[in-house]
């Protein structure tokens, strides 16, 4: 064996990856805040009033983030439950089972902030229009795997039973992304996109972009804070889990 | 600087309710569910003191 490549089956142990997660937390929650308060500054202070929607578009700073984080979480855990079926890897099913309830939690602040914003501008507090309805399938395909995993008591076959789930979901997330493109919505199309320049302010961008990073550094801190809590629950008859130093005392 | 005041900043220009609904509970989830997932570990750590206590108390009376 070439010694230089590194072991990443190692990481995918729970006894490597449980206190290696508790070093991490500290310094995702100290990104969570400086991301969070320089995009709170830009956002509230910096960025001018929309012409158009006044005061009321101030929204879009927790809107577009919480929309985003919703989308990429259901990715990220597709990811894990994937690999948990592959590879039958156990910390993969831990770590699709940490991601579900923040990812919830997204597509929920994306709803209701979105009705806060759709009541003033549209008129309406929810239309059943393509966009809007595949982001509240979304969130149900979360309660959906949360309510599977939690019916199952064997946690490695509940992880199997969420894996297709989730995988079989995944179909939705590009139905939300382009949702407002294939289909004529009440919802705007995107501010932001790869493949032109963003339709907004610089400012706004600015502030848009940092309340996505504190969004992400939030979301990892608080997964790995529960996968943490899974490892324990799981693997409590290993013997590593009652060497713990936090189990001495 | 968007606001001459503390009013005019918390009036959202007439907004204040959308924006500060939409604010408010976002802010109080991301205090609350931090909150769950700590208490969750803490639960499982007292489930395993309390199990790893109970099997050295039998073992101390045999």
């Amino acid at each position: 064996m070439n010694n230089r490549i590194i072991n990443w089956f190692k990481f995918s142990s729970p006894q490597t990856f449980y206190p290696l997660a508790g070093k991490m937390i500290p310094w995702f929650w100290v990104l969570t805040a400086v991301f969070g308060l320089a995009g709170l500054y830009i956002g509230f202070f910096v960025a001018p009033t929309d012409a158009q929607q006044g005061e009321g578009y101030r929204i879009i700073f927790i809107h577009v983030p919480a929309s985003w984080m919703s989308m990429f979480i259901y990715l990220v855990m597709a990811f894990w439950a994937a690999l948990g079926l592959g590879f039958n890897t156990r910390l993969s099913g831990m770590m699709a089972s940490a991601l579900a309830p923040t990812g919830a939690l997204m597509a929920f602040l994306s709803l209701w902030t979105g009705a806060l914003w759709g009541k003033p501008m549209w008129g309406t507090w929810w239309v059943w229009d393509a966009r809007l309805t595949s982001e509240l399938i979304l969130f149900f395909l979360y309660l959906g795997f949360i309510a599977l995993q939690s019916a199952i008591d064997d946690a490695r076959r509940a992880d199997k039973a969420g894996a297709v789930l989730a995988l079989v979901g995944v179909i939705n997330i590009p139905i939300i992304y382009f949702s407002v493109k294939w289909w004529n919505t009440l919802h705007q199309g995107a501010s932001v996109s790869l493949t032109k320049s963003p339709s907004m302010a610089q400012t706004m961008l600015w502030g848009m972009l940092l309340m996505a990073l504190a969004f992400w550094m939030y979301s990892i801190a608080v997964s790995l804070t529960r996968v943490r809590a899974i490892i324990l629950e799981r693997e409590r008859h290993a013997g590593w889990v009652e060497e713990l130093p936090e189990l001495k005392s | 600087m968007n606001w001459g005041s503390a009013s005019e900043f918390f009036a959202m220009g007439g907004h204040a309710l959308y924006v500060w609904g939409s604010f408010g509970a976002c802010a109080a989830l991301m205090v609350i569910e931090p909150l769950l997932a700590r208490m969750r570990r803490n639960q499982a750590l007292n489930e395993l003191r309390r199990e790893i206590r109970a099997r050295n108390e039998s073992q101390d009376e045999t």
